[in-house]
């Protein structure tokens, strides 16, 4: 598998990201800059986390409209897998990769800790390597989370699959105590409709070895290597 | 020379701009005639306390600063460790207190700003923060905006920037009601051979200003540093910087990238003082002069005069002297992160700083006196007389009290309930390479980025300690960060230090000061722990009342692969729980005595230096030696909190066998040089053996077992209920303010 990973001058969480990438495929990504206009040949594109053109505006507002992402859209329609996490998942969906918008977090403060999310669709590359209804243990850090879009398209996200993970109790319960940041009905990420795109808060990079203590994230990568090699 | 269109200068001015009668006349005598405005306001903030370190620089001078691992000590930005193979560690502590108690976010948010400057300019990229904080007490209507607005400040600022912030430590004391600490660390790494300094070099070499542009803010910002605040302090809050994480975030970058060329003769970042520390220093430790000319520098607002662009305190910006035909390399980098770039002047031989605008000469004065002859003071100071001893009987535990009662209220004081509402607004985990953070181990643990090397930090003081009894206070502030490196298996490497005092003028004071760096100076040269940098911030007081004396300690250690490093938690069933160290059950200046007896009196316990160097390095090798499951030093609160905080942070209970009929003394008194460790059963007859064999006292506790502790008779306190008063008591307290 070969991947990109789309580098803001902002961005925080990439060398995260690229050794998570390089652990599960044996292959360095390639590192692309915000201004680049074009993509090389790749299997996934990786939009990695931190602070894009630093966000004091709507978080991903601006790296949105960025040169590199009309490119990274213009793959997402071919087909050409796409992982946005944390502010990653912010400026995709600013993009209009995915529907819904991200806002501050309902207790208005950055929150840093591991959560416990439920995997509730595992037919995707980057599910496949996970159980359905599984429960896993990802790290979050982010101030804007609080994922939110009408009841209906809420209905029509869960009713096509779209809903990639919600936050829950360790033992599965989806009240909003197990919320950290006010998403409506907890989700924590979702598809696009093919399911070739895939935005979320937590942070399965920062969960792949032992020297993290958590392999929780480690299936995602191994996933995408096995579907996309 | 003109000195149109500039105020008149007169002693009045002077001491409006902080300097004395004296230091006035020694400026004039310096110069031969009246300075111009331009040239009052550079000397006065030259000389101002945070600037000079005036009252303190002869007492610092006695601190240990050499060592095999010193690559350098204090006097640059920050100081620089070896780690081995080519590795350096770059590190330092400053204060941020007054500006974060007139406007909390953006005082926090530039004092980590500040702390990153000084460790990235050295060539390190930064890979952990830290703080220390102190507040007033909670019950003071300003205390819950305060550490709202602090926090909030520092995690805006580090998590922006990509650095985690690792670990720290808050207290709550009513002497902090009008003057709150903020400390801010910042650890960062580099080549060895790759260390950048600010001694400027090459006449005729360009002086380049890079990072954002110059505005009004913060001007003066240094002299409000060294003064008393007063009610009317709050007027003050133009004098408080704005910060940018984002540029600081594009200027760590551009600058760590520059210095991969060799472009770079000299750099430092514009701190305190702004433009006219940074170019004064980097020329008068060059023995040089330098000139500059003010249009060229970058400027966010119309009609600056030089005054303001040399005393500005804008910050994310840095000067550089580049090496001759450079320029366009740099600018090119600069370019690149969309950074202003500037050449603003050049390095001459006459030793002056001459500052050109609209093309008049606004100063022109020798640096030497400026930068090497600001006043020097021997205060005059009194020790801090020696608190009484307890009576013996304070050892006996309440008959109206349980022992469950007691320890549920000292885990849910103000200073030992869980910090989790400050440190998960932290992102601790950016690079991911954080092994241990905040709540997981006595210190905070990064892997050094690519590598398996771990690199452990802490941040130490106990103000109580320091306040009845600097000398043992400011030894034992050492120790304790000794211990705690030594805790997770790290091997301690250096201080920083971030003295934090009242008023100097006042001999009460310096005497505090005078002791506590006494008492860090016999720790630092017992523990082989020299101190190679560090901050002084005096003056901590509002109307008089004084801050408690808090010298805080921040130091790192190194760890051979970051894998061995031990956390506090129990993690297995079964486990033998061991006490490394004497108990005597010292109880004076005890949070036991604080918070069950509502007494703050005694001395604080003794500091046997041998004897921690002993038992560190007993409690190191055997982790070392993959001997250990857990290990928690123990500290504020005693033997019994500090087997609590394990079980609480391993979900796994205790049975303290080895405790029964124990008094409040063995519970609960703060006697120094001790560990509780969990092994696994089978070991625990080898870790005694060795023990013994070193010299080092070894007691069994008891074993890890089920879901509560139990001791003495049929009592037994559950680990949720220990856990819920830990954690309940600052999440209850902020949401009490909506």
């Amino acid at each position: 598998m070969k991947a990109a990973v789309i580098v803001f001058p902002g961005s925080n969480r990439e060398r995260d990201a690229v050794a998570a990438l390089e652990a599960a495929s044996g292959t360095k990504p390639y590192l692309v800059w915000h201004r680049d206009t074009e993509l090389p040949k790749v299997d996934l594109i990786l939009v990695p986390g931190g602070f894009s053109y630093g966000d004091y505006l709507r978080s991903g507002a601006m790296a949105a409209h960025s040169p590199i992402m009309r490119e990274v859209k213009a793959r997402a329609d071919q087909g050409v897998r796409v992982l946005g996490v944390c502010n990653g998942f912010q400026i995709i969906t600013e993009a209009g990769l995915l529907p819904g918008a991200l806002m501050r977090n309902a207790a208005l403060k950055f929150v840093c800790r591991t959560v416990h999310l439920r995997v509730e669709n595992t037919d995707s590359p980057f599910t496949a390597k996970y159980r359905k209804g599984q429960i896993v243990r990802y790290p979050v850090a982010h101030g804007d989370g609080n994922y939110w879009t009408d009841e209906e398209t809420v209905k029509r996200l869960d009713g096509e699959g779209q809903v990639a993970f919600r936050y829950v109790s360790d033992d599965g319960r989806d009240d909003p105590l197990w919320n950290p940041n006010g998403s409506v009905t907890n989700i924590a990420g979702i598809f696009n409709a093919k399911r070739t795109v895939l935005g979320l808060m937590p942070h399965p990079e920062d969960a792949v070895s032992a020297f993290h203590g958590n392999t929780d994230g480690k299936p995602m990568f191994d996933g995408l290597v096995e579907a996309l090699s | 020379m003109t000195t149109a269109q500039q105020p008149e200068v007169s002693l009045e001015m002077a001491r409006e701009f902080g300097l004395s009668e004296g230091e006035y006349n020694s400026a004039l005598e310096i110069l031969g005639r009246l300075p111009t405005y331009t040239e009052l306001g550079i000397i006065s903030v030259m000389w101002s306390e945070h600037c000079s370190y005036k009252s303190s620089k002869k007492w610092l001078m006695t601190l240990p600063t050499t060592g095999p691992q010193v690559i350098c000590g204090p006097g640059e930005n920050a100081g620089v460790v070896d780690a081995g193979d080519g590795d350096a560690i770059i590190f330092k502590m400053e204060s941020h207190n007054h500006p974060s108690y007139i406007e909390p976010y953006q005082g926090a948010a530039t004092g980590v700003g500040g702390i990153l400057r000084d460790v990235f300019t050295m060539g390190a990229r930064p890979i952990a923060n830290m703080n220390a904080l102190r507040f007033g007490s909670p019950d003071h209507p300003k205390t819950r905006h305060l550490v709202s607005g602090v926090v909030a400040g520092i995690g805006g600022y580090g998590n922006c920037v990509g650095v985690p912030t690792v670990g720290g430590e808050t207290n709550f004391h009513p002497a902090y009601n009008g003057n709150i600490l903020v400390n801010a660390m910042t650890v960062g790494v580099a080549k060895a051979d790759r260390i950048f300094y600010s001694a400027a070099a090459g006449v005729g070499n360009p002086v380049v200003y890079v990072g954002s542009k110059t505005g009004r803010d913060g001007i003066h910002g240094a002299t409000m540093a060294s003064a008393e605040f007063t009610e009317d302090s709050e007027e003050k809050r133009p004098t408080v910087q704005v910060g940018d994480p984002f540029t600081e975030k594009l200027l760590i970058e551009a600058c760590l990238e520059l210095m991969e060329t060799d472009a770079i003769v000299a750099i430092q970042d514009m701190g305190a003082a702004g433009l006219t520390s940074s170019s004064v220093e980097m020329a008068g430790k060059g023995g040089l002069g330098i000139e500059l000319v003010l249009d060229d520098v970058p400027m966010r607002e119309e009609g600056m005069t030089p005054y303001e662009i040399m005393l500005s305190e804008s910050q994310e910006r840095m000067l550089i002297i580049l090496k001759p035909g450079r320029e366009e390399v740099a600018r090119a980098i600069f370019e690149k992160w969309e950074l202003d770039f500037a050449v603003i002047g050049h390095l001459t031989d006459n030793g002056k700083l001459v500052i050109k605008m609209h093309g008049q000469t606004w100063c022109d004065m020798p640096i030497a006196p400026v930068s090497n002859a600001s006043p020097l003071y021997d205060r005059p100071w009194e020790p801090t007389p020696p608190a009484a001893e307890l009576e013996e009987s304070v050892r006996a535990l309440p008959g109206d009290k349980t022992l469950g009662e007691i320890l549920e209220k000292i885990v849910s004081c103000p200073d030992q309930a869980s910090k989790r509402w400050i440190w998960e607004q932290y992102d601790s985990l950016v690079n991911g390479d954080t092994r241990f953070m905040s709540g997981q181990a006595d210190a905070g643990v990064v892997r050094l980025p690519g590598q398996t090397k771990g690199i452990a930090i802490t941040t130490d003081c106990t103000p109580r300690y320091c306040l009845a009894d600097p000398v043992r206070g400011g030894a034992q502030a050492v120790a304790e960060a000794f211990r705690n490196l030594s805790a997770v298996g790290a091997l301690p490497l250096a201080v920083t230090d971030n003295m934090n005092f009242g008023n100097p003028e006042k001999p009460r004071i310096m005497g505090q000061f005078v002791g506590a760096i006494q008492g860090m100076a016999d720790a630092c040269r017992a523990l082989d722990f020299p101190v190679v940098s560090g901050n002084v911030s005096l003056y901590n007081e509002t109307n008089g009342e004084a801050i408690l004396p808090t010298p805080a300690i921040g130091a790192v250690g190194l760890l051979p692969d970051a894998m061995m490093a031990v956390g506090i938690a129990f993690r297995n069933e079964g486990d033998t729980i061991l006490l490394i160290g004497e108990t005597k059950g010292h109880l004076g200046q005890s949070l036991y005595l604080r918070e069950i007896l509502g007494r703050e009196e005694g001395p604080p316990p003794p500091v046997d230096l041998a004897v921690e160097r002993r038992n560190g390095d007993f409690v190191r090798g055997i982790i070392r030696e993959g001997l250990v499951v857990s290990s928690h030093d123990i500290q504020d609160g005693g033997l019994l909190v500090t087997v609590a905080e394990m079980a609480m942070a391993g979900g796994i209970g205790a049975n303290l066998s080895g405790l029964d009929g124990a008094d409040a003394g063995v519970l609960f008194g703060e006697d120094q040089g001790r560990y509780v460790l969990a092994v696994r059963p089978e070991n625990a007859a080898a870790v005694q053996d060795k023990a013994k064999a070193a010299g080092v006292p070894v007691t069994v506790l008891g074993k890890t077992n089920g879901t509560a502790l139990t001791s003495r008779g049929p009592e037994s306190i559950t680990i949720d209920r220990l856990k819920k008063a830990n954690e309940a008591w600052l999440p209850s307290y902020m949401a009490a303010a909506e």
